[in-house]
């Protein structure tokens, strides 16, 4: 049998909008792949050790407080850190066009921001997935 | 007409239009029943269920001029980066006739953490002003006469820390506490099951809460103690029923923590406010308020046996649904906005707020925040919809909807009675799955096109990325952290330590009220960080679980 894909959904930063990473998160596990949602307020440190304790093949973070910038780098370079090059990290939220390209550099696979489908995501994630 | 031969002509005219659809059919994903009627509405007594404006049940509003004296309070929610920074931002919008103050402040103020905290890196002074101190407090109101304004302050889990700034504030400016005008949020509850800005448990909240109704029906009288707040519970998905209901279910929460806590009902309720949202189905969101006004009057009479009328009232604080505003064709977001505060205004709000066109974006610009003030200013000067008191009653459709709104609160109402009171229901996750059940399906409508959102599922266009957003300054952290490495040399930590000693003392022994300890260490220039640490330690963290 195939190996389910399993996606780390995280809430990294302060801010306590979790609309969008609950809806996420069910719609991935509604598509069939295994989903551990972390809860609010997690420290980027939290994030990475969840993500290497629970084997996963995907990070998706959500934030919508305008932290991305220094958030979002970091979480990549504390999972290459343990050696998880191939975990393939996607960001979400209230993000202005401007920033992407400097996440995508930094190593973000992928930036959802406001309208984008549950359907682009979860395709996204099956084209992606190493 | 009598109801027989409206029956009769309905039925003659539902036999028409079963003809019609054959060949025209109706759109999908509206309301099931296409018109209403007397028939709608025969049931509802006008003097028990509708009355007049300024009396029991209040469904056509709290006052009996409503926006025949003057016009709702035009309250613009700002703040950002440090406190000279939103002040010009406050000092700019009292020129331009706001007529209140709203502060937003930054999620580490909100979770009750010092800029120069590990876990504020990043965060300071982004969603709102970093406040460390009282020192902070002083330049955030600064040249603004807290003797005139009133000031409501979205804070939560530290809601008395705050509350005491702005005391001492008053007190530097020669304002005694008697005369302070404004509202603390101070709606724990809401934060467990939507907002997501908690600090301490459930049970420590609650006393902290009421410590501050009684410490505010002494000394604080004109002061809204909390804005019980269906907001975010709204803006986390929550459907219009589901939105009232299980705020008023807090609202229940509160008045029994209170009760219990030895307050009579009638001294406290009368400062208790709400916060709604204004989304986009405007006659859904107009019953909505009128219901959420007769329900709360039911609750405080019947349930919690108030005498004073004020205490049966539900006045209400609006701000326009943040979560319908649209990332693509910003400009589109103008005309939404205008739309719900026509709702908002129809359905006689307090005060309100316009979310700006760019929200879905960034922070908002200063330019899309005065279209935001217009929008309110041409709905109440050049619209009519203010002129005349709740201008929708008598409308069949409204008036069935106002009751259908008010059935299915009572509904959510009742089962939260059973599952044991608000605490319980949101200690078992049961209200966070219920909204986010609804969220679901939202997301799911709009996917599979059963809703349409103009510009994200249907009548896109090629677009370029908005320029001009607003851009808080990354040094905003470094600047709070030198002031406050400044603080700590220069104030006086002998007195900071006695304060800070107090305080934990005081937060062991339930009987004491906190907020004259948590004013005291406010005014030797202790830190919020400091302050809620004390409490920390006492109280604990809450952790929330959440099952998907």
């Amino acid at each position: 049998m195939e190996k389910r894909i399993r996606v780390l959904v995280a809430k990294p930063g302060l801010d306590g909008h979790d609309r969008g990473a609950k809806v996420v998160a069910r719609a991935l596990r509604d598509a069939g792949f295994e989903v551990i949602y972390t809860g609010l307020r997690q420290t980027p440190e939290q994030i990475a050790e969840a993500a290497l304790q629970e084997d996963v093949n995907v990070v998706a973070m959500s934030i919508l407080s305008g932290a991305h910038a220094h958030i979002f780098p970091k979480v990549v370079n504390l999972l290459k850190g343990k050696g998880m090059d191939d975990v393939l990290v996607v960001g979400g939220g209230v993000i202005p066009e401007s920033d992407i390209p400097a996440l995508k550099a930094a190593g973000i696979a992928e930036v959802f921001t406001p309208g984008a489908t549950t359907g682009t995501i979860i395709d996204f994630i099956k084209e992606n997935v190493k | 007409m009598s109801n027989d031969k409206v029956k009769a002509d309905l039925a003659a005219y539902e036999a028409k239009v079963e003809k019609a659809i054959a060949k025209f059919p109706e759109r999908a994903n509206i309301p099931k029943q296409r018109i209403y009627t007397p028939l709608d509405i025969q049931n509802t007594d006008y003097a028990d269920e509708i009355g007049f404006p300024g009396v029991y049940p209040f469904t056509r509003g709290v006052q009996p001029t409503m926006y025949r004296g003057r016009f709702w309070t035009m309250r613009m929610y700002a703040g950002f980066s440090t406190a000279e920074e939103s002040n010009k931002r406050y000092r700019y919008l009292i020129e331009s006739g706001a007529t209140g103050l709203s502060c937003a402040f930054d999620l580490p103020t909100q979770i009750g953490y010092d800029s120069d905290d590990d876990i504020s890196e990043g965060e300071v002074g982004k969603v709102g002003v970093a406040i460390d101190s009282l020192a902070d407090m002083e330049l955030l109101f600064d040249k603004i006469d807290l003797g005139k304004v009133s000031t409501s302050m979205t804070i939560n889990a530290p809601a008395s820390v705050l509350l005491a700034m702005y005391i001492a504030v008053g007190e530097k400016q020669g304002v005694s506490a008697d005369q302070l005008k404004g509202t603390i949020q101070n709606d724990i509850l809401k934060e467990y099951s939507a907002r997501g800005t908690y600090i301490f448990p459930p049970r420590p909240s609650m006393r902290l809460i009421t410590n501050i109704f009684a410490y505010c029906s002494k000394n604080v009288p004109k002061w809204n103690t909390i804005s019980i707040s269906g907001y975010h519970i709204r803006e986390a998905g929550s459907t219009a029923s589901q939105e009232i209901a299980f705020t008023i279910a807090d609202g229940i929460a509160y008045c029994e923590a209170a009760i219990k806590a030895g307050l009579d009902v009638d001294a406290f309720a009368g400062r208790l406010s709400f916060f709604w949202n204004a989304h986009n189905n405007v006659l859904e969101e107009v019953a909505k308020f009128r219901a959420s006004r007769r329900v709360w009057a039911k609750v405080m009479k019947e349930r919690f046996k108030a005498k004073n009328p004020k205490s049966w009232m539900l006045r209400v604080h609006t701000q326009t649904a943040g979560s319908m505003l649209t990332a693509q064709q910003p400009n589109n977001n103008i005309v939404r906005v205008a739309l719900q505060t026509a709702a908002a205004v129809m359905g006689g709000t307090q005060s309100l707020h316009t979310n700006s066109r760019d929200e879905a974006l960034a922070l908002p610009t200063e330019d899309s925040v005065m279209v935001a003030l217009r929008t309110q200013q041409i709905v109440a000067c050049e619209s009519g919809l203010a002129d005349v008191i709740d201008p929708l009653a008598g409308s069949y459709y409204v008036e069935a909807l106002t009751n259908k709104i008010e059935a299915e609160a009572w509904d959510y109402i009742k089962k939260i009675d059973e599952i044991g009171g608000a605490v319980s229901a949101i200690e078992q996750g049961y209200i966070q799955k219920e909204i986010q059940d609804s969220a679901y399906q939202w997301q799911m409508d709009v996917e599979s096109g059963a809703k349409t959102i103009v510009g994200v599922n249907k009548f896109q266009v090629e677009e370029k990325p908005v320029e001009g957003l607003l851009r808080v300054d990354a040094s905003v952290g470094v600047k709070q952290k030198k002031h406050l490495a400044e603080l700590r040399a220069k104030r006086d930590n002998a007195a900071v330590k006695e304060a800070l000693i107090a305080l934990e003392k005081a937060c062991k022994d339930e009987e004491e009220n906190l907020m004259p300890h948590i004013l005291t260490a406010v005014k030797t220039y202790a830190t919020l960080g400091e302050i809620c640490g004390v409490m920390r330690s006492v109280f604990g963290e809450y952790v929330a679980h959440v099952n998907l």
